[in-house]
C-alpha cells in the first residue's frame, strides 16, 4: 500500500487516489494544432528507473490533483504537492 | 514409554485444570489448555501423524512451529473442513476434530505407499517433464494416476458457514514477534512514547523464551509491564503474513477458542496495518540434517524437542540420539538428561566447546565427535540409528532422534519488498539485507542467536523505531536476563552425499538424489531447481529446506552458497484463507449498490431491477408486461402514443461556475458552447486527447457564469476527474470551479405527446407553452422546499422534459407526476425501453461510444467542421482516422420477416464467406413497434458498397439479411420533439 501524504488531508492509502500519469510532460496549448506535439504529449513516455513525478488525484478526499515524486524502484514517495502550486 | 510417563506432572505453560477432549482420526484423546495439537499427540504417544505428499511415507512431527512440513492435518468436518494446518501451530481446544492426510485406507496401511517402490515413476522432474515435454500425451496418460495419488489435504467444496472480518489499523511502531528481542523492542519503543503494536503468531507471548525455563521470570515481568502500558497493544494468534509498500503489514488473527461461544465472532480477522516503523523480531528456525530416512516419525529438530520438554512438559521418548553440527543442541541434551532420558550425542564437528562437552559427560551423555547419523532404522517409529565416524559405523538403538544443522533467520517479511538476503558465513546463514530506514531487525531474525544479544538489539531497535515516529522519551534499562547460552553454529554443516531417501524438502518429498538428478540434467540455478523438483513449493514455502538445498547445489557445482543463490520470498508467510481477506464483503455485500432517491417506489411498484454498474435501475415495469420482451415494447408504445416517466437520477451531474466557465466548456466539448444563451441547453460531445469520443451529455446555461452539466451514468466519475485535471494542471489560468452534484439532484424524464399537459398540471406555476419553454429550453422553480429545474430535452425523439429536483423530494415529485399523469395515461418505463427508443432515433450510447470511435465514425463530424481549440482536435485529424475502410455508424433493418438481429453480430457483404472479422459489426438492436421489425445500429466500413449486409452471429449459428439505412429510423425532421 503506497501511503501518500496529501498536503490537504494528511497521509492516506493510495486506494483513496486516482493515478493520473506522467507529470513531467508538458501539455500543448489547447489551440495548438500541431499533430506531432500532441502525439508526443499523449504517447511518448520515457519510463524512468528511479525518481519520477506523476499525477495523483485525491478522489476520496479533497479531490485535488497532486504531483507525487515516487521512486519507481522502491515505491518510496519523496514529495507530494498540489499540482496548482507547481505551475501557478 | 506409556502415555502417562510422557507428560510431567508439573512445569510448562499448561493449565492442567482444563482437560480438553479432542479426536485424531476418530480416536479420542485428552490434552491440556496450553497444548498445541502436536504437543497433545506426542503426550498421548501418537508419533505417526500423516503421510507424505508424493511417496506416502509415514511422517511424524518435525518441529514445534510454523515451519512444520510434515504434521499437516485436516480440521473439522463438512463445510468447516480445513486442510493442511500444521499441528504444531494448532491451539488445542475442546472438541477439536483433526484427521491425518494423504492416507488410504488408513494411516498405518496406506495403499499409495507403493509409490515408494516405484520411485522412478515419480522421480524428480516427473511433473516438469510431463508438463513441459514435447508431447502432452504423457500428461493425458498420467493425469488420472497423479490426481489420485498426489496432493495435499482436500478442501471442502461446500459454502463457508463462518464469519470473517477485515479491518484497518494504525500504529507508530509495529513489533513482529514476542521473543526476547520483540519484548525488549516493544518495551523500549513504548517507554520512548510511541504507540506500539506487538504481534505474535502463537497464542502465548514469549517465543523461544517459552522453551527456556531460566527465562520464565524475565518473561513474566516483561509481559506484565507491557500489558500495563496504555500505549501498548498485544495481538496474539496473529501472523504478519506480508509486508507491502509504505510499511503496510497484512495480519491474520485466529479467534481465541477459549473466548466463549459468541455467535457473530469472526473465525479469522484480516488486518491491514499501517506502521510508521517496524521491528522484525521474528527469530530463527532450526534446520534439519540430511541423512537417510531423516523423515521417519520420531526424528525431530533438537530445538523442537526442547520446546516439547520445557513448554509442553512432554518427553516424546526416553532413548535419544542427538545429531548436531551446532552447540545449541547441547542445551536440548541437558534438559533431556535432567528429565532422566538416555542421551547419545553425535556431533558432526571434530571439536566442540569444552565446557559443553564436560557438562554433557558429567550428566551422563555419551558423546561422539566427528560422527554423523548415516541411517535411521524403523518405519512407523524409530528403533535405532547407524552412526558413522572415523572408526567406522555402529548401530545404536533409540526411539527419538534430534537433529541440528544450524539456524535460519526468519527474514521472509523483510524480503517481501525486494530486499535481497545476504549470506554471513560466520553464522552459516542468510540475514536480511539493507532495510529502509524505517525498518529494523533484532535478535535471531538478524542472525543473533544469543538471548542476551536479542534483548540488547531489541532495546536499541525499539528506541530507533520510536524515533522514526518522533518519539524520543527516556528508556529505562531492561531487567537483566541470566540464561545459559551457546555460541550457535561454529562450522558450516555440509550434507553428505551418497545417502538414499535423505530428505531435503519434507513436505514436497524432495531428496538429495532428486537434487543430484536435477543437477545432472542441467537444472543448476535455484529457480530452475525449484521448478524441476518442486522444492520449496509446498504450503511451508520451504522454511526448513531452502538453505540445505542451496548447500547441496553449491557443493555439486563447486561454488559458494551465496553464488548458488538466495531464495526470495513472497507473501504470504503462512497460508491465508481468502475468506478472511474478503471479510464481510461476500454475497450481498460483495459490492455496494447505489440506489436512486426513487428506488423504494420502483420496488414497491413491481419494477424488475437491473444492475447498471453499481446502480440499481428499473429494467421494466410489470404494469406493461410480466416478461421483458413484452414489457419493453409496450413501454415504447406508451411513450410514442401517450407518455412515460423514467428515473434518470443516475446521470452524472456537475455544477460548473466561474467567469471563464463558458470558455472552459468551449474547450472540453468538441462542439461550441461559448454561444449558448442563458436558459438554454445544448447536446455536447467530449473527446479524449487521442481524438476518440469520450462521453456525451447535455449542458444547460443557468446564468452568465454558471452551467449545469449532465454526463452518462457510466462516465460520471471519469468526466468529473477529467475536468478537475485540466483545471488543476494545464489550465490553471481559467477561473472555473467544478463540483459534483450527482447525489444532490433526483432526475426524472417525462416523454411523449402528453408530456407538456402532464407537466402543466403537475407544476401549475410554470408555463409549458412552446413559446415559454421551447425545445432545449430551461424553466426554474421550486417544488416543496427544493429547487426545481425543468429542461426540455429529448432522448426518445418525443416531446420530453427532464425534471431535476432536490434528492430529498425526488420520490415526492415522482409520486405527484404519477398521480397527476394517470388521467393522461402516464406510466413508468425502464432502461430496456429507453435503450430501444434511442435506437429508433439513431442516438449513440455506450455500445457505440466504446473507446474506439471518432466523431466522424459516429456521423457527427459536421458538429466540429468550423471549430478549433477543443480537446482531442489535433489527434482526431490523424491519418488512420481518415482511412477509407474506417467503420462508420449506420442503421440496419432486418429484411427477413420474423428474424431478429443480435448485438455483436459481424457484418458481411452478401455472398462473401462468413469468415474473419467481417466489414463491421452490429452494436445495438431492438424490435421496433413503429416499423414492426428488428432494427439496429452498427459500425460498417465506409468503403462498403451496396445497401444490404449479411449479419452473422456465430454463437447461435444465425445469419440474417439486413438493409443498410440511415441511423435515424423515425421522424428524421424532429417534428415530434419540437411539438
Ligand atoms: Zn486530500
Amino acid at each position: 500500500m503506497l501511503r501518500i501524504d496529501c498536503p490537504c488531508c494528511g497521509v492516506r492509502d493510495h486506494s483513496e487516489f486516482r493515478y493520473g500519469g506522467d507529470a513531467t510532460v508538458e501539455r500543448p496549448a489547447h489551440d495548438n494544432p500541431d499533430l506531432d506535439s500532441w502525439y508526443r504529449y499523449v504517447y511518448v513516455r520515457p519510463n524512468p528507473k528511479g525518481l519520477h513525478r506523476e499525477y495523483w488525484q485525491h478522489v476520496l478526499g479533497c479531490r485535488q490533483w497532486l504531483v507525487v515524486e515516487r521512486d519507481t524502484v522502491t515505491h518510496s514517495i519523496h514529495s507530494v504537492s498540489f499540482s496548482r502550486r507547481q505551475r501557478a | 514409554m506409556t502415555p502417562t510417563e510422557k507428560r510431567f506432572a508439573s512445569g510448562g505453560y499448561l493449565d492442567r485444570s482444563q482437560v480438553l477432549k479432542f479426536t485424531f482420526d476418530g480416536r479420542q484423546y485428552e490434552g491440556f489448555k496450553g497444548d498445541t495439537l502436536a504437543a497433545a499427540l506426542l503426550a498421548n504417544g501418537v508419533s505417526l501423524v500423516g503421510r507424505s505428499f508424493k511417496y506416502h511415507r509415514p511422517r511424524g512431527i518435525l518441529s514445534a512451529g510454523a515451519e512444520e512440513p510434515n504434521a499437516l492435518v485436516t480440521v473439522g468436518t463438512g463445510a468447516r473442513r480445513e486442510p493442511n494446518l500444521p499441528a504444531t501451530m494448532l491451539e488445542l481446544a475442546s472438541g477439536l476434530e483433526a484427521a491425518s492426510q494423504n492416507n488410504w485406507p488408513s494411516l498405518r496401511f496406506d495403499v499409495q505407499s507403493v509409490n515408494s517402490l516405484f520411485g522412478p515413476l515419480l522421480s524428480s522432474g516427473f511433473y516438469y517433464k510431463t508438463f513441459m515435454g514435447p508431447s502432452r500425451r504423457a500428461w493425458m496418460f498420467y493425469e488420472h494416476f497423479i490426481r489420485k495419488a498426489a496432493g495435499l489435504g482436500k478442501a471442502t467444496t461446500l459454502p463457508d458457514p463462518d464469519v470473517y472480518d477485515s479491518r484497518d489499523d494504525f500504529t507508530d511502531v509495529a513489533v513482529v514477534g514476542s521473543g526476547a528481542a520483540g519484548l525488549s523492542a516493544a518495551r523500549a519503543a513504548a517507554q520512548a512514547g510511541a504507540r506500539v503494536l506487538l504481534i505474535e503468531q502463537d497464542f502465548e507471548i514469549g517465543g523461544r523464551l517459552l522453551s527456556e525455563p531460566a527465562g520464565a521470570a524475565w518473561l513474566r515481568a516483561m509481559r506484565t509491564e507491557l500489558e500495563e502500558m496504555a500505549n501498548v497493544r498485544i495481538m496474539r494468534r496473529t501472523t504478519a503474513f506480508g509486508l507491502y509498500d509504505g510499511n503496510t503489514l497484512g495480519l491474520i488473527e485466529d479467534a481465541d477458542p477459549f473466548a466463549g461461544p459468541v455467535m457473530a465472532a469472526a473465525r479469522k480477522t484480516f488486518t491491514l496495518l499501517r506502521a510508521q516503523s517496524i521491528v522484525f523480531a521474528t527469530g530463527a528456525i532450526e534446520r534439519p540434517m540430511v541423512f537417510s530416512n531423516n523423515d521417519r516419525p520420531g526424528v525431530m529438530l533438537n530445538s523442537a524437542i526442547r520446546t516439547y520438554v520445557n513448554r509442553y512438559a512432554v518427553l516424546p521418548d526416553r532413548n535419544v540420539v542427538i545429531a548436531t553440527a551446532d552447540d545449541s543442541a547441547y542445551l536440548t541434551a541437558f534438559d533431556l538428561l535432567a528429565r532422566g532420558a538416555r542421551v547419545t550425542i553425535a556431533d558432526a564437528r571434530p571439536l566442540a566447546e569444552p565446557t559443553l562437552l564436560a557438562k554433557a559427560k558429567q550428566m551422563g551423555a555419551e558423546v561422539h565427535l566427528a560422527t554423523n547419523v548415516a541411517d535411521v532404522k524403523g518405519k512407523y517409529t524409530v528403533t535405532g540409528v547407524v552412526l558413522a565416524g572415523k572408526s567406522g559405523t555402529a548401530g545404536v538403538s533409540c526411539d527419538l532422534v534430534g537433529m541440528s544443522a544450524g539456524w535460519s533467520p526468519v527474514l521472509h517479511l523483510t524480503s517481501h519488498q525486494g530486499v535481497k538476503p545476504v549470506y554471513r558465513p560466520e553464522i552459516d546463514a542468510f540475514v536480511p539485507g539493507q532495510l529502509p530506514e524505517t525498518q529494523f531487525v533484532a535478535g535471531g531474525a538478524g542472525g543473533s542467536l544469543s538471548i542476551s544479544a536479542a534483548v540488547a538489539e531489541g532495546a536499541s531497535a525499539g528506541r530507533a523505531a520510536a524515533a522514526v515516529a518522533g518519539k524520543v522519551g527516556v528508556v529505562a534499562e531492561a531487567p537483566a536476563l541470566e540464561i545459559e547460552e551457546t555460541a550457535g553454529a561454529t562450522t558450516v554443516y555440509k550434507p553428505i552425499f551418497g545417502q538414499r531417501k535423505a530428505f531435503v524438502d519434507f513436505q514436497m518429498d524432495v531428496t538429495l538424489d532428486d537434487i543430484q538428478l536435477a543437477h545432472r540434467e542441467g537444472y543448476e540455478s535455484v529457480e530452475h531447481l525449484k521448478r524441476y523438483t518442486t522444492l520449496g513449493m509446498g504450503t511451508d514455502q520451504g522454511k526448513t529446506s531452502n538453505i540445505n538445498a542451496l548447500k547441496v547445489m553449491a557443493k555439486l557445482r563447486g561454488i559458494s552458497i551465496p553464488e548458488a543463490g538466495t531464495t526470495t520470498f513472497r507473501p504470504p508467510y503462512t497460508p491465508v484463507p481468502i475468506g478472511a481477506v474478503a471479510g464481510r464483503a461476500t454475497g450481498h455485500h460483495f459490492r455496494p449498490y447505489r440506489l436512486t432517491p426513487i428506488h423504494d417506489w420502483h420496488t414497491a411498484n413491481r419494477a424488475q431491477m437491473l444492475e447498471v454498474g453499481l446502480w440499481m435501475r428499473p429494467w421494466f415495469f410489470e404494469a406493461c408486461g410480466t416478461d421483458v420482451n413484452t414489457a419493453y415494447v409496450n413501454e415504447m408504445r406508451l411513450v410514442r402514443s401517450t407518455a412515460g416517466i423514467m428515473d434518470i437520477s443516475t446521470l452524472g451531474k456537475i455544477d460548473i461556475q466561474g467567469p471563464d466557465a463558458a470558455a472552459f466548456l468551449d474547450r472540453v466539448y468538441a462542439n461550441g458552447f461559448a454561444s449558448l444563451k442563458v436558459g438554454r441547453a445544448r447536446y455536447g460531445v467530449m473527446l479524449r486527447d487521442d481524438g476518440i469520443v469520450f462521453d456525451d451529455g447535455t449542458t444547460t446555461r443557468l446564468g452568465e457564469n454558471r452551467f449545469f452539466m449532465t454526463t452518462s451514468t457510466a462516465k460520471a466519475a471519469d468526466v468529473l476527474s477529467w475536468l478537475e485535471f485540466l483545471l488543476d494542471t494545464a489550465w490553471q489560468d481559467l477561473r472555473v470551479s467544478v463540483s459534483s452534484v450527482s447525489d444532490e439532484w433526483a432526475g426524472m424524464s417525462v416523454a411523449g405527446p402528453q408530456s407538456a399537459k402532464i407537466l402543466a398540471a403537475a407544476f401549475p406555476d410554470i408555463d409549458f407553452s412552446n413559446e415559454a419553454l421551447p425545445h432545449m429550453g430551461l424553466a426554474e422553480g421550486a417544488f416543496k422546499d427544493s429547487p426545481l429545474r425543468i429542461i426540455r430535452l429529448s432522448y426518445s425523439g418525443e416531446c420530453a422534459y427532464e425534471i431535476y429536483v432536490g434528492a430529498s423530494n425526488g420520490e415526492n415529485a415522482w409520486r405527484d407526476l404519477i398521480d397527476v399523469g394517470a388521467a393522461y395515461g402516464l406510466k413508468p418505463y425502464g432502461v430496456e425501453a429507453l435503450g430501444a427508443l434511442r435506437i429508433e432515433k439513431g442516438h449513440v450510447a455506450g455500445p457505440e461510444i466504446d473507446g474506439r470511435t471518432t466523431l466522424s465514425d459516429l456521423g457527427m463530424g459536421r458538429m466540429v467542421a468550423k471549430r478549433s481549440g477543443y480537446v482531442g482536435e489535433a489527434l482526431s485529424h490523424r491519418e488512420a482516422f481518415q482511412a477509407a475502410n474506417r467503420q462508420r455508424l449506420v442503421g440496419l433493418k432486418s429484411i427477413e420477416p420474423g428474424k431478429r438481429l443480435r448485438g455483436g453480430a459481424l457484418l458481411f457483404a452478401p455472398g462473401e464467406p462468413l469468415q474473419g472479422h467481417g466489414r463491421g459489426r452490429m452494436t445495438s438492436i431492438t424490435y421496433s413497434p413503429e416499423l414492426d421489425c428488428y432494427i439496429g445500429l452498427g459500425l460498417l466500413a465506409a468503403d462498403f458498397k451496396g445497401d444490404e449486409v449479411v449479419a452473422s452471429y456465430p454463437m447461435k449459428n444465425e445469419v440474417v439479411r439486413a438493409r443498410v439505412v440511415s441511423p435515424v429510423f423515425l421522424d428524421p425532421a424532429g417534428e415530434r420533439m419540437h411539438g
